[in-house]
């Protein structure tokens, strides 16, 4: 009996001290992109050192549970790596969309291929099976493997947005991969792969190619002559306010938008 | 007195407890994922999810049968490589391998069991994706069936190895001198008197093999492409079926639920009820297989 007691005094007490840790200060919740979920990570840090007493909690779960949480208000902050479909925005009217960041997407073959250059017509054929042979777009004589997201992949769903259009598919017997590090093994390993990946995981394991003569640099994408570029959104329902608006805030001051750049994206201000 | 009676009540509920847990853990599951799997049901009907080739979420196709057929074909060739290597694995640790040879055979076979998929994983995308895909055939991306089910072979045999040893070190040892004594040589004995004497315990290993075979998913996305297609030759010679890439229901569900909503989200669910519908059908008759076999082998 006495152990019993003992335990319940314990259990009571952790119960208390649970309470209390989350009683002390405000907590915020953001939830979605897995894109954006790194970059939101590193502004939740910088807000949190400069405002002691906030909590903020970051998930991920993909662009449309991004989407989702912020419109059902599950989430204070949804995170979406795409732009908001029309469903979407009839289902949620109230949805704000706050674009924080753009993220180029390069097309990345193995660091052995000669090729250097594609037109978007050009990768719109590979990918959607009509152009088979490298030697088709002015490369070696190999047939192409195609590598892809995932369906309901925000890359993937921007890339299809950007590149493939209205009516082109991604081809059935392309090698699916649900993130972008094992897109980038897929690549690094396979001397005939192509796909797509977001230029924060581009590094010398791949070799990015240019489109219409524009390398994958985030000066390209900026300016404007990158085509392939998406918005890194932040959704509200309804207009920011109070903690959330003060997050906002900080994620457009030049100190927020300063991490955007050191995490390879690109700023917005 | 009475203290004691409270005691030995409290032990015994909890045990009770402790026993009913599995059970309880079991059912849950199988009404969460049955219930989360009904929308996509009363939507597209059993012949719009089972009979459909196409799996397309975003135009509202969802035919899992690919995925169906892709889960079976890495699952019986993983067996056709594995079993034969884990039962002669198993009869040379039982009977022939000398005792300092088995101390250093039996840890190394157990520690494939503790190897985590990942591991596995990783391994068949950087070493046995190119070496598959120095195969000459045009169209193979060395991702496939043939790299999974090598994969799922390695992964599948110490559950294999271990139960079977087991299995035929538990053959009373009066059958082998029996056998011996009637002039049987040692190979005769172990073929034609332990193994069939084994038969049940080496058939509960086959059905755990198979339930880890279905069951694994890292591994599995890592190596087979995870395209939805009904694996198909890739030229006229039909053994090229075997470097086509597939899907299996496991990795249908891991590679797009974090994705999923709506219906989508419910015919994940659904793929779970085909897995675990699948699970079932080979359990049930592998028992009925082994039972009927049991009285002869008696």
């Amino acid at each position: 009996m006495k152990k019993l007691g003992i335990v319940t005094v314990l259990i009571a007490s952790l119960l208390l001290a649970a309470c209390g840790a989350s009683a002390a200060g405000e907590t915020l919740s953001v939830t979605g992109s897995t894109t954006v979920q790194p970059l939101a990570e590193k502004l939740a840090e910088g807000f949190m050192s400069a405002n002691q007493d906030v909590q903020i909690d970051v998930q991920g779960g993909g662009s449309s549970v991004g989407v989702k949480a912020a419109g059902e208000g599950t989430s204070d902050l949804g995170m979406a790596s795409r732009e908001i479909k029309d469903e979407e925005k009839t289902q949620f009217p109230e949805l704000q969309v706050h674009v924080i960041a753009r993220d180029g997407i390069a097309i990345v073959v193995h660091p052995d291929n000669p090729l250097k250059d594609l037109s978007l017509d050009q990768i719109r054929g590979i990918f959607s099976g009509s152009i088979v042979n490298w030697s088709e777009v002015g490369g070696m004589d190999a047939a192409i493997t195609v590598a892809a997201r995932e369906e309901g992949s925000g890359t993937r769903d921007a890339f299809m947005e950007l590149v493939m259009g209205k009516d082109a598919l991604i081809l059935d017997n392309a090698i699916l991969q649900s993130s972008n590090g094992a897109i980038r093994t897929v690549v690094s390993t396979t001397p005939n792969a192509i796909a797509f990946i977001s230029f924060g995981y581009l590094d010398e394991s791949t070799k990015a190619i240019s489109i219409n003569g524009a390398a994958a640099t985030e000066e390209n994408a900026a300016s404007g002559l990158y085509p392939v570029v998406r918005p890194l959104n932040l959704l509200t329902n309804g207009a920011p306010q109070g903690l959330v608006k003060a997050f906002l805030d900080y994620v457009f001051s030049a100190e927020g938008q300063a991490m955007v750049r050191a995490e390879g994206y690109i700023p917005v201000k | 007195m009475q203290t004691k009676q409270n005691v030995d009540r409290v032990v015994r509920t909890i045990l009770l407890i402790s026993a009913s847990f599995s059970i309880i853990i079991v059912i849950s599951i199988f009404v969460f994922i049955f219930r989360s799997s009904l929308p996509a049901f009363s939507a597209f009907g059993l012949n719009g999810l089972l009979g459909q080739l196409t799996w397309r979420p975003a135009n509202g196709s969802f035919g899992i049968l690919a995925m169906i057929v892709g889960s079976v074909m890495v699952t019986l060739m993983a067996l056709v490589i594995g079993v034969p290597l884990a039962i002669a694995a198993a009869i040379f640790l039982a009977e022939i391998a000398p005792r300092s040879v088995q101390a250093v055979v039996r840890p190394a076979v157990q520690l494939l069991a503790g190897i985590p998929s990942v591991v596995y994983g990783l391994f068949g995308m950087v070493v046995l994706v190119p070496l598959i895909r120095r195969i000459p055939v045009a169209g193979n991306s060395g991702y496939g069936l043939l790299s999974a089910a090598i994969v799922l072979a390695v992964m599948i045999l110490p559950t294999i190895t271990s139960i079977s040893e087991d299995a035929i070190r538990a053959v009373p040892r009066s059958y082998k001198e029996a056998s011996l004594a009637l002039g049987a040589t040692h190979l005769q004995t172990i073929f034609q008197v332990l193994l069939p004497a084994g038969k049940s315990g080496i058939g509960a290993a086959l059905i755990l093999g198979i339930g880890r075979a279905l069951g694994e998913t890292m591994a599995m996305i890592m190596v087979i492409g995870n395209s939805v297609i009904l694996p198909a030759p890739l030229n006229d010679n039909p053994l090229t079926v075997f470097l086509s890439q597939a899907r299996t229901l496991t990795g249908n569900i891991a590679v797009e639920i974090n994705y999923a909503s709506g219906l989508h989200a419910s015919a994940l669910f659904a793929t779970g009820v085909v897995l675990f519908g699948l699970i079932m059908i080979v359990n049930v008759s592998a028992r009925a297989i082994i039972n009927r076999g049991n009285p002869s082998a008696g």
